[in-house]
């Protein structure tokens, strides 16, 4: 390809995208969907929830997403051509809970309305709102479902916390936290993990929040005491992995294994006895709720409020478990597969 | 002229009386002990790991008692690094050659994802699911080595762009969903084969395992005992100088890397026994971690020099530390610190003794 038609592509390329991205008709609301990637499920239901819900509204919605989580560059270009576009709200899941915050003030002083979704920024209200699920309380209804499973037996449990990584970031320590309050154990420090002196504790070990890791982190956990018989999971592909781990030890059967997330695959993990419970969230939902906020403030100016005594506007957390216990509401896996990560 | 100051031939021999005898020769120094030692590991580049693996070993007993040192957890340690050490083994190939190879891991979790495809949800028989997966990782390691030779860009280069192109297949082709362990046992079990094993007086040997060693034990065999494996330390040596002296390097070169795209797929079918279910997500970073057991297991960076059994003790020593700093409760951060440091003593150590004079 000589210089001269290299140039030509490009600018013609540069035109169409200047066409693609012209302002949406003064009469319809424009809104946008940037999450961190398109690949990960759980993004994946969240752009089916707002696709879903801006068509029932007629809603002009453009989606974004970056390469990899972390990719930050691609999700601010992502906010400048939806400002440049003229919609009238973002729905954002920040890859950087920090570094999006000039862009994002930038489009609030444009007039948009901002929510962030599942991950918070760092302070809130760079945002005008935050729809997320409750970590902590997803932890607390695992932890109390594992106490009432054990009844009395509860006092002299032995626990192992598999967590995400050396990190420890919000939703590592929000869902160690809230499992082992529900538990009903001191937690301390609340964003610290692994401070606890419960005798209860066996240890916590770091699983990359993949199969292989939950493994690994397991088989350790046992070396340093085997008769651990309840495993706290920060996600349910490394319950997958732990469950292999106490198969390989011919533990399986009496150990109960808890997570958090509610994907597909998990949901079945529950029906088919590999996890005990799950608290399921709903990355559909906030989205859905996004756009019909999007629709609310572009009609009448109205702004979501966060639920009462949060700093978010929390989208619900649902146990799913096919041993229900008294006093915990939850919904068996049959149920739940029909609606996972709704 | 008097007869008496007339010179000789003999009197100029005789001239020669007077000088120096012996032959030229280099001084040589004498060897202080820290010499005798460089000297030593210079003509024993395996004995640095196999020194350092009897050493943690030690400590790590010392600190962890008796739960370290038990026949389960030895072969616990042993099953933990199964998967990175064949990869250790794939990655010992490329840098014998001067090479590097970030996209190990990559083609693993591809083959992996591609096994389940087959296998699992498109009903195509086991064995003929795995044959298929042996090929395209070959495949794969083919196109790296194309690129290498004939396109002529630099291997780190070639394998960073398709390392990021096999997980982005690998995302897709999976949906960036595991495929659960129950699915796998009810329709193909023959692909969770490497996760079975047997027991001797307490340890737990798995398939895994046993594979991870004879990987290494006919690599090592096809590296030192046959002409193509003299040719790739040739070719990592010096290329040119292999070229001159006729191997055919740019063959040798799509070779290796093809052998090990071939190797990765086995350590695909390996994983999937390991981890249970199939997981586009795990053993992310197992490039990085390949390319730290080949280091800590001594082989030279810069190629040409090291044994490919240094790779296998680099992956136990890694796995030794793992397993200690946890069996001792340290924090996991502190597992990074130490790994980090191991990696960087042993280039250290590498660099000093091939500063070795004769």
């Amino acid at each position: 390809m000589t210089k001269r038609t290299l140039k030509a592509a490009l600018w013609s390329a540069a035109a169409a995208g200047a066409l693609l991205a012209s302002p949406a008709a003064a009469d319809e609301i424009g809104a946008c969907l940037i999450t961190k990637t398109d690949t990960n499920p759980f993004f994946v239901k969240m752009r089916e929830g707002a696709t879903e819900a801006a068509a029932s509204m007629g809603i002009n919605l453009q989606t974004f997403a970056g390469r990899i989580d972390g990719d930050v560059e691609t999700q601010i270009a992502a906010v400048e051509t939806c400002i440049a576009s003229g919609a009238s709200g973002i729905l954002i899941t920040p890859s950087d809970s920090r570094a999006l915050t000039p862009v994002i003030t930038q489009a609030r002083e444009a007039g948009l309305l901002v929510i962030a979704l599942d991950t918070p920024f760092e302070p809130a209200d760079v945002a005008d709102a935050t729809f997320a699920t409750d970590n902590f309380q997803a932890g607390v209804l695992i932890g109390q479902w594992a106490a009432a499973q054990l009844g009395d037996e509860a006092a002299n449990a032995r626990i192992a916390l598999l967590d995400l990584n050396a990190s420890e970031i919000s939703v590592d320590y929000l869902r160690d936290g809230g499992f082992l309050q529900g538990f009903g154990i001191d937690i301390m420090d609340p964003t610290d993990i692994g401070d606890e002196t419960d005798p209860r504790i066996v240890g916590h070990d770091v699983t990359n929040g993949n199969e292989d890791g939950g493994r690994t982190a397991m088989e350790n956990l046992l070396q340093i005491d085997p008769s651990i018989n309840v495993v706290y999971t920060i996600n349910e592909p490394a319950a997958a992995g732990a469950y292999e781990a106490l198969r390989s030890m011919g533990r399986q059967d009496d150990v109960l294994i808890v997570s958090v997330d509610g994907g597909c695959p998990g949901v079945a993990n529950v029906r088919d006895g590999v996890i005990g419970a799950t608290s399921m969230q709903f990355p559909l939902l906030m989205a859905s709720l996004g756009i019909e906020a999007i629709h609310a403030f572009a009609t009448d100016g109205t702004r979501p409020s966060n639920s009462d005594g949060l700093d978010f506007y929390n989208t619900g957390v649902q146990l799913i478990t096919d041993q229900p216990v008294d006093g915990i509401e939850s919904i068996t896996s049959e149920e739940g597969l029909g609606r996972c990560w709704g | 002229m008097t007869s008496a100051t007339r010179q000789t031939p003999e009197g100029y021999e005789a001239a020669l009386g007077g000088a120096d005898t012996k032959v030229a020769q280099f001084e040589a120094p004498r060897r202080t002990p820290l010499g005798h030692v460089q000297h030593f590991l210079h003509s024993n580049p395996t004995m640095v790991p196999v020194i350092v693996l009897v050493l943690s070993l030690i400590v790590f007993g010392a600190l962890a008692g008796g739960r370290f040192f038990s026949a389960f957890n030895l072969s616990l340690i042993l099953q933990q690094v199964s998967i990175i050490g064949i990869l250790a083994a794939a990655q010992s190939l490329i840098i014998l050659t001067a090479g590097i190879d970030l996209s190990v891991a990559a083609i693993m979790a591809l083959m992996s994802v591609l096994a389940g495809k087959l296998a699992v949800e498109s009903g195509v028989p086991a064995p003929m699911a795995i044959l298929m997966i042996f090929g395209m990782g070959a495949g794969a390691g083919l196109l790296n080595g194309f690129l290498v030779t004939k396109i002529k860009l630099p291997p780190f280069i070639v394998t960073l762009g398709t390392w990021n192109i096999f997980y982005a297949l690998t995302l897709w082709f999976s949906g960036a969903q595991s495929m659960r362990s129950q699915d796998i046992d009810a329709a193909a079990p023959m692909l969770k084969w490497f996760g079975n094993g047997f027991q001797i007086g307490g340890a737990n040997i798995t398939y895994g395992s046993v594979l991870m060693v004879v990987v290494f034990g006919v690599l090592w065999y096809m590296l030192n005992k046959t002409a193509w494996g003299r040719h790739v330390y040739a070719v990592g040596d010096d290329k040119d100088a292999a070229e001159l002296a006729g191997i055919r390097t740019d063959r040798t070169l799509i070779s290796v890397y093809a052998l090990a795209g071939l190797v990765c797929a086995l350590a695909a079918w390996a994983a999937i026994g390991r981890v249970g279910s199939i997981s586009p997500t795990s053993f992310y970073e197992g490039n990085l971690h390949s390319i730290t057991a080949v280091v800590v297991g001594g082989i030279s960076l810069f190629g040409g020099r090291g044994s490919i059994l240094g790779a296998l003790f680099g992956a136990l020593i890694v796995g030794v530390f793992n397993s200690g700093l946890r069996l001792v409760q340290v924090d996991v951060l502190w597992q990074l610190f130490a790994i980090g440091w191991l990696v960087i003593i042993a280039v250290a150590i590498d660099q000093w003794i091939r500063k070795v004079s004769a």
